[in-house]
């Protein structure tokens, strides 16, 4: 019998206790740096497109909600001719952004989408590029890859040596 | 004239107090989780009611097709009934009272028996197991109740000499009958709680075991008239309560009488939630147990402790 009062009363109290519910359209969620959200394309910092069409995203992704095509411009860089996610299917598991080898594609701290038609949750490259390096600032493929794709010569990248020359004798 | 006046006016404030009562309970015990509860609609969300009221008349009036149709369609009407009679007792004020009856007592703890058709009725039209064992529940655990629920004010009613509720309420200006019948308030209470199967006491719906026991088969406004008989049953013990034991209508002469009938009133509505918020429900068996075995010895200990120091007092 106690024991029903007591919890009564500290039932009671909890009327003076701070409330957790967030009034949300007024008041935002804290969303962490690294939360898991919408999903963009990034550029590098020269303002190109990072990505370069592998398909590993797609190919990561559990729900197949990502389609691309990859092509190549005249110097043999490659991008993707369209990039589509269909957020009517995505479940922001980032498997797509641990995939990609060239942090082109990934996830931001934004998950008001709702649309009223669902069409309008399938995102084209347009809408999915941004002008910005995202997460991974001053990174640009082709200046660590070795290939030469108009953005840097050979053996002008980042931690990159010379070509060695075949026809001098010297190491 | 004027009698037609109170009724319509009585009737008009407790069925807008029994639709007020779902965003009372609502806010109440969302704050009593840490939670805020419904705040979109209107002022301090306050049109939820409305808003609640108008999906369940746009809801399908669904009557099941294995169902005894004239029953099911009479039991949601029959709770609402029997409980608005028994306000016909309730002194609000010294005037507004509908009808002073000389057995008001009585009259109240007979039309609240008569609810307990509509648990039975309901449970049994609805031709369902989980329905028929919630009225078997609520039939059981209401006449148990309602047993030392009469027992526990009759100690008043020696004390006072009188069935009639303002008699009762005048016998109280000197000293509230909570000071001279701690026992029987609380033991009216928990009959009370039971009587209107609020949880914890809510064994006929107990929706974790009979998903909603009685009324599981009724949608639409037909379960609306459940729920507005468990508010207006919430009303009733709670107005009961303050009358019987809190001197009803009597206190300091800066608020009008039926102002602080309604305050007392309101405080045991509240009671009644934070009970809600704070308690589990007790297995079915504890429930009888507790009722026979330690409460109804116990309020007729405490009617034979009442009656003799009332003979001795007269000498």
């Amino acid at each position: 019998m106690f024991s029903h009062i007591r919890t009564i009363w500290l039932t009671f109290l909890h009327l003076f206790r701070k409330k957790v519910t967030i009034e949300y359209p007024e008041e935002k969620v804290k969303l962490h740096p690294r939360w898991r959200g919408r999903i963009v394309l990034t550029k590098d910092p020269d303002g190109g497109e990072r990505c370069v069409g592998c398909y590993l995203c797609a190919v990561a992704c559990p729900v197949d909600c990502i389609a691309l095509q990859a092509t190549e411009d005249e110097n043999g860089r490659r991008y993707p001719e369209f990039f589509r996610i269909n957020f009517s299917r995505c479940i922001f598991c980032g498997y797509c952004e641990d995939a990609c080898p060239t942090y082109a594609i990934q996830l931001i701290p934004d998950f008001e989408m709702a649309e009223y038609n669902r069409q309008n949750l399938v995102f084209e490259k347009p809408d999915l590029l941004i002008d910005s390096q995202g997460k991974y600032p001053g990174y640009n493929f082709y200046k660590v890859a070795g290939m030469d794709a108009g953005v840097k010569q050979k053996g002008e990248g980042e931690n990159e040596e010379a070509p060695v020359d075949i026809h001098s004798l010297m190491p | 004239m004027q009698h037609i006046w109170i009724v319509l006016g009585v009737l008009f404030v407790l069925l807008n107090i029994a639709a007020g009562l779902i965003w009372l309970e609502r806010r109440m015990l969302a704050m009593w989780q840490d939670r805020l509860g419904p705040n979109r609609a209107g002022p301090l969300g306050i049109l939820i009611v409305l808003a609640d009221t108008l999906k369940l008349f746009f809801k399908e009036d669904w009557i099941p097709p294995f169902a005894d149709k004239w029953v099911f369609i009479t039991a949601p009407a029959i709770v609402v009934a029997s409980v608005l009679m028994s306000f016909v007792i309730i002194p609000f004020s010294p005037s507004i009272i509908v009808s002073d009856l000389n057995v008001g007592i009585l009259f109240f703890l007979a039309m609240s028996s008569l609810g307990v058709y509509s648990i039975v009725l309901g449970g049994w039209a609805s031709n369902n197991k989980y329905s028929l064992l919630g009225a078997l529940r609520g039939a059981s655990q209401m006449i148990a109740y309602e047993v030392f629920m009469g027992l526990s004010l009759m100690g008043i009613v020696m004390l006072t000499g009188s069935f009639k509720l303002s008699d009762i309420v005048n016998a109280q200006k000197d000293v509230w009958f909570v000071f001279k019948q701690p026992v029987a308030l609380v033991i009216f209470f928990i009959a009370g709680v039971a009587e209107t199967h609020r949880l914890p006491f809510d064994i006929p719906e107990a929706e974790s075991e009979l998903i909603a026991g009685f009324h599981s088969e009724y949608s639409g406004m037909k379960f609306g008239m459940f729920f507005i008989g468990e508010y207006l049953g919430v009303t009733l013990i709670s107005a009961m309560t303050a009358t019987m034991f809190f001197g009803g209508w009597l206190g300091p002469a800066f608020l009008p009488p039926w102002a602080w009938f309604f305050i007392k009133t309101f405080a045991f509505i509240l009671f009644f939630i934070l009970l809600r918020a704070s308690l589990p429900r007790p297995r079915y068996d504890q429930l009888m147990e507790t009722g026979w075995k330690v409460l109804l010895p116990l309020v007729l200990l405490n009617l034979m402790v009442t009656g003799a120091i009332a003979l001795w007092i007269r000498g």
